[in-house]
């Protein structure tokens, strides 16, 4: 009887030990609580949810239509008019670069997420199966790396022919390596933990350990990663227009603008200021909300 | 001999690769068996094989890197060496399962309690998920947590050790297992949470008559807990006897050591009993005796020939030149 006491009165200290625990919270929230204590990583987000806005809507919240030619305003500076000036055909510079925010942003965030999905995936398999799959899918990725990220893109769209979707392309396949470096790492480290072990104990099956148990224990690199990458994305596939390999000179892409602006530096620089900037702004703010973010999923920097 | 046992383990023999073509035997040449609802203990040092056993009777030796060069593992009369890959899986938490050392880090941190044990049951039965999730919470009300339907919502990181070795026990319960393997269930908890944990493995093991497979270097728990001990030295069984007569009367000096060197309340600050010398290295293992360069009792014929594991007394194994003559244990 005293015995049966005892244990429930450890049962209940147990318990109690427990309901604190629980209390502080899910992990989604924690991770929100701590990145939001950053204060770079709030400026990143911040500027990225505003790029999505206005890429999202795009004309609707343009000051003047992108594409309409003014001749009496050809290669004006900024002004309350005209934010960012006009080009040398008076088109208002700031709403081409809200226009064009939805092509630069739509190619670099596509572009990386299908090659960050094909990466991981066989960053997976090649930590998980090792031996033959291993080397096969790592040497690969090692023949792809032994390039600089924007030579390998400008072979891919030397070999394609330009045009917007194949700096898609490009993108795309130069994120794959990246990618499946990283998750094939991750993976190596989560595999080896005791509980893939557990799960394998209880009967789980090849697919169910990498879906259920593996994948979700390489999300923290994944995520930081990804979100570095586009910052990258966007680079490459700005530095492509500018180069003339990508969008035409005729649409509002960043890079084509800078390529165009180019020509009127010296006259006008704020062709080429305001499309870098945003670049540059853009860049930046995925670099800072990446690291904030690292910072935040790592359990060990408080 | 009509029926099968529980588990027999004959000849098993386990290797870790060393080199490119050198490898180191962790396991040598070990057979034993279990009957059914039996608790078997299994004891030795850190590194004497007992995980390796273990591991190789689950089939997840592999995740090491090591490899069964040799013998049979039989479960209630099928090899299980020579099964495929996914009758193997099926037996794996169904028939067999097991319970690991760190409960902290053996549940998915990333997945709730309730996805975890409904994973086990569905992998191994037809229930759709409101059932599983009823017997999730029979199982845990089974295993003693006072609370179930919270915890089956909380992620691990939530739950305190004990109760983490609870959720894992309810886990590995979870399809009635014939044979539950314990690798050191207890060795991370602290005392009082530690007796709660195997109060409730014996009561299992009563209830389901499930044969369990202990694994610990702690004797205490030996004595409070098995049925049989088969005691481990260096990748060998030096001893096998019935748990009360293996403490009564020892037969290896190995055995004997162990029991000496656990302190006794009331015996005062003395230095405690230890054995002298350290486990020899797995590449240059003495040819004979393994344990002769630390037996107090060594002569030249333990420097030279193998001893045999030779039946001592009635139901006593022990692998030593001298078990017979000697009256061991000093008082």
């Amino acid at each position: 009887m005293q015995e049966d006491q005892k244990l429930s009165a450890l049962l209940q200290e147990d318990y109690i030990d427990e309901t604190v625990q629980a209390y502080q919270g899910s992990r989604f929230k924690v991770v929100m609580k701590r990145l939001f204590r950053r204060k770079t990583a709030i400026f990143g987000l911040a500027i990225i949810l505003v790029l999505v806005f206005i890429s999202i809507f795009g004309q609707a919240v343009a000051p003047y239509d992108y594409e309409a030619y003014d001749y009496m305003n050809t290669l004006q500076g900024p002004s309350a008019e005209h934010w960012f000036g006009t080009d040398h055909y008076g088109r208002d510079i700031f709403s081409r670069i809200v226009v064009g925010s939805r092509l630069t942003l739509g190619v670099a965030l596509s572009s990386v997420i299908v090659g960050a999905a094909i990466g991981a995936v066989l960053g997976l398999l090649a930590g998980y199966y090792g031996h033959f799959l291993d080397s096969l899918i790592m040497r690969s990725a090692d023949v792809l790396f032994a390039f600089p990220d924007i030579l390998l893109a400008i072979a891919i769209v030397a070999i394609l022919g330009s045009g917007i979707v194949n700096v898609w392309i490009a993108v795309m396949i130069f994120t794959v390596p990246s990618f499946a470096r990283m998750v094939r790492s991750a993976t190596l480290s989560v595999k080896s933990s005791l509980y893939v072990e557990a799960a394998q104990s209880i009967g789980a099956n090849d697919r169910r350990l990498l879906s259920r148990h593996i994948m979700p224990g390489t999300m923290q690199t994944f995520i930081v990663n990804f979100t570095m990458r586009i910052g990258s994305a966007i680079m490459a596939a700005s530095s492509l227009s500018f180069l003339g390999f990508g969008a035409d000179v005729t649409d509002p892409e960043w890079g084509a603008m800078l390529s165009q602006g180019r020509t009127y530096m010296d006259i006008s620089p704020h062709m080429v200021l305001f499309p870098g900037l945003v670049i540059f702004l853009t860049v930046l703010a995925f670099n800072l909300l990446g690291d904030g973010l690292r910072d935040a999923l790592d359990p060990k920097i408080k | 001999m009509q029926q099968a046992k529980l588990l027999e383990v004959k000849n098993l023999r386990t290797e870790f690769p060393y080199d490119k073509n050198k490898t180191v035997p962790a396991v040598h040449h070990i057979s034993f068996s279990m009957e059914e609802g039996e608790i078997l203990g299994l004891v030795g040092e850190s590194g004497c094989g007992k995980s390796v056993t273990a591991l190789s009777v689950m089939g997840l030796i592999a995740n090491s890197n090591g490899i069964i060069t040799d013998g049979e593992i039989y479960f209630k009369g099928q090899n299980l060496l020579t099964m495929n890959k996914k009758q193997r899986r099926l037996i794996r938490g169904g028939a067999m399962s097991m319970i690991f050392q760190e409960p902290m880090s053996s549940l998915n941190p990333a997945m709730r309690i309730d996805k975890q044990i409904m994973e086990a049951i569905q992998l191994h039965t037809d229930l759709d998920k409101d059932q599983a999730r009823a017997l999730a919470r029979k199982l845990l009300v089974m295993v003693g947590i006072p609370d179930p339907d919270r915890v089956l919502k909380n992620y691990p990181h939530q739950l305190s050790g004990g109760m983490s070795q609870r959720v894992m026990i309810a886990l590995a319960m979870s399809c009635q297992p014939e044979l539950l393997i314990a690798d050191e269930p207890t060795t991370a908890l602290d005392v009082t949470i530690q007796a709660q944990i195997l109060e409730l493995l014996r009561e299992i093991q009563k209830e389901k008559n499930t044969g369990i497979l202990l694994i610990t270097h702690d004797l205490g728990v030996v004595a409070e807990m098995c049925d049989r001990v088969i005691v481990m030295y260096a990748g060998e069984i030096v001893e096998v006897a019935v748990c009360k007569e293996l403490f009564q009367s020892p037969r290896h000096p190995y055995t004997q050591g162990l029991i000496a060197s656990v302190p006794k309340l009331g015996s005062g600050r003395t230095s405690l009993p230890w054995i002298p010398g350290s486990v020899p290295d797995l590449l240059s293992m003495p040819k004979a005796c393994r344990f002769a360069p630390r037996c107090p009792y060594a002569t030249d014929k333990c420097r030279t020939e193998k001893p045999d594991l030779l039946e001592k007394a009635p139901g006593h194994e022990a692998r030593c030149w001298f078990s017979e003559s000697q009256q061991p244990v000093e008082e």
